[in-house]
């Protein structure tokens, strides 16, 4: 990671040193695979030495409760339900991300920022206002972009643990019923997704391959940031540039 | 869906009349509010109260963040804008739309002010508030430090809180110390906002009646052209009129 890079201003008050870590998010419409992926890194960058970190969506101790509780009571209005999101983000970035990258770590993150201003802009949010909210966050080194096609995603989803509200996006009413309003959901966020893979310069893999073909090109991806990792951690450290004092001479009797 | 549009800077379309006061703790701004409202309700107006830091979504969170002193400048700022934005959503925006006049006691400037002093950049705070909508009237209960300080420890509440001392960000072990450096920061951010925003400004040393009578003064003028709605409670003249035949 080296030196640190924000989308704004970032975090004004704090120093975070040199990151000697790397960042690498996983991106992807829900259902396209990104737990079961990161799970095999994690289990290839152990097997091969490095010290890794995770960290998902929602997953704060300070937010996960009240996101839930958010949740259950479907009243969200767009702006709250963004805030609640970067607040979440926040303290994970904080408290979670920035420590494991001085430490070293590799973080593996389950989503990052674009879920959030994918969600935010499909809702109609204005998209300065929420790129202004993410000013705090770090640009990732690497974000991987599972890229599936709608109708495979329904299919999916159906098979493996059916379709929810949220995922559905019911809270927009775009369908009259759960199927119909998932597929116009999960396009729009496809939509903005591909728009900001070009922006942003995602790495996109195909998530339609059989979970080999697709863990073998996430691979090939976070092959080369590891190099980079390896040469800065095992560069022999520059000798101080302390000048040796010489012995005080000895004074000739 | 079309993006909605960022509303800070300009006057809202709505019926109501939005007014809020702003002001350190211990300015008298609550006392002051309250009279106001008493006053506009005597008048027969309709009128609705909100406060900062309230809404039931983030009031648990934030109490939790407080014991565990974990919150940072960034989720701290963060936590309030949402409540602030449930509070615009479910208690500003309905009242001001039935053409209520609506009384917040502070507003996104105690954002602007405080989260300025912990350390987070004043255009992102700014940026972050932009879907608030713009006050009719602020007021802004200037007063200088000390007075705040003595109102606060011999008055009502006797006691000063952990994060209204600013005790989080180490200013001193003292907690009275620490007030008075954490509010005086906090002066110099409102001088700023007072001028950027041109909030009307009271001097909070006054008399509680003298500033009432001023106040009073300023909102009577303001609502000249507003046509208050007529609600349903305690309007017995009309009450009747429903079981009237035609």
């Amino acid at each position: 990671m080296g030196s640190v890079r924000y989308f704004g201003e970032g975090l004004t008050y704090l120093n975070p040193g040199r990151l000697r870590g790397k960042l690498i998010a996983i991106e992807g419409t829900d259902g396209s695979g990104r737990s079961t992926h990161i799970e095999m890194l994690q289990e290839w960058l152990e097997v091969q030495g490095y010290g890794v970190v995770t960290t998902g969506w929602t997953r704060s101790s300070l937010m996960s409760k009240a996101i839930e509780v958010a949740k259950k009571g479907n009243i969200l209005d767009r702006w709250s339900f963004s805030l609640l999101y970067a607040t979440d983000f926040a303290d994970r970035l904080e408290h979670q991300i920035i420590p494991a990258l001085r430490a070293g770590f590799i973080v593996l993150a389950d989503r990052y920022i674009y879920t959030a201003l994918a969600r935010d802009i499909v809702r109609g949010g204005n998209p300065e206002w929420i790129r202004n909210v993410f000013g705090f966050a770090l640009i990732p080194d690497l974000v991987c972009y599972l890229r599936i096609d709608v109708d495979t995603l329904a299919m999916r989803v159906i098979e493996s643990k059916g379709m929810n509200f949220w995922e559905s996006g019911m809270d927009l009413r775009l369908g009259s019923d759960l199927f119909d309003s998932f597929k116009k959901y999960q396009m729009q966020l496809i939509e903005q997704y591909d728009k900001m893979a070009e922006e942003f310069r995602f790495e996109v893999v195909d998530a339609r391959k059989p979970p080999e073909e697709i863990q073998e090109a996430l691979r090939s991806k976070i092959e080369p940031i590891l190099k980079t990792a390896k040469k800065a951690a095992s560069a022999p450290t520059q000798p101080e540039a302390v000048p040796i004092e010489p012995e005080p001479e000895q004074l000739s009797p | 869906m079309t993006p909605s549009p960022l509303t800070f800077d300009q006057s809202h379309p709505y019926p109501g009349k939005l007014i809020i006061v702003e002001g350190i703790d211990g300015s008298g701004k609550s006392t002051q509010l309250l009279l106001l409202q008493k006053w506009l309700e005597s008048k027969g107006y309709n009128v609705f109260f909100t406060e900062w830091n309230s809404s039931e979504l983030v009031r648990e969170t934030t109490k939790k963040g407080k014991k565990s002193k974990t919150l940072t400048p960034t989720t701290f700022s963060l936590l309030h804008a949402t409540d602030f934005a449930s509070r615009l959503y479910h208690q500003i925006l309905p009242p001001l739309k039935a053409g209520m006049i609506v009384l917040a006691d502070r507003y996104a400037y105690t954002a602007f002010a405080r989260d300025a002093v912990r350390g987070v950049s004043r255009t992102w705070v700014r940026q972050l508030y932009n879907f608030a909508i713009r006050p009719d009237m602020a007021f802004y209960f200037n007063v200088p430090i000390d007075v705040a300080i003595d109102r606060l420890l011999g008055g009502a509440r006797a006691q000063i809180k952990f994060y209204e001392a600013g005790m989080d960000m180490g200013l001193s072990q003292d907690i009275t110390e620490s007030f008075r450096i954490f509010q005086s920061r906090i002066l110099a951010e409102y001088d700023k906002i007072v001028e950027e925003y041109r909030l009307i400004v009271m001097d909070a040393t006054k008399d509680i009646e003298t500033q009432q009578t001023e106040m009073r003064a300023l909102v009577s003028t303001a609502l000249e052209q507003y046509k208050p709605k007529r609600g349903t409670h305690g309007k017995r003249t009309l009450f009747w009129r429903r079981f009237d035949l035609p």
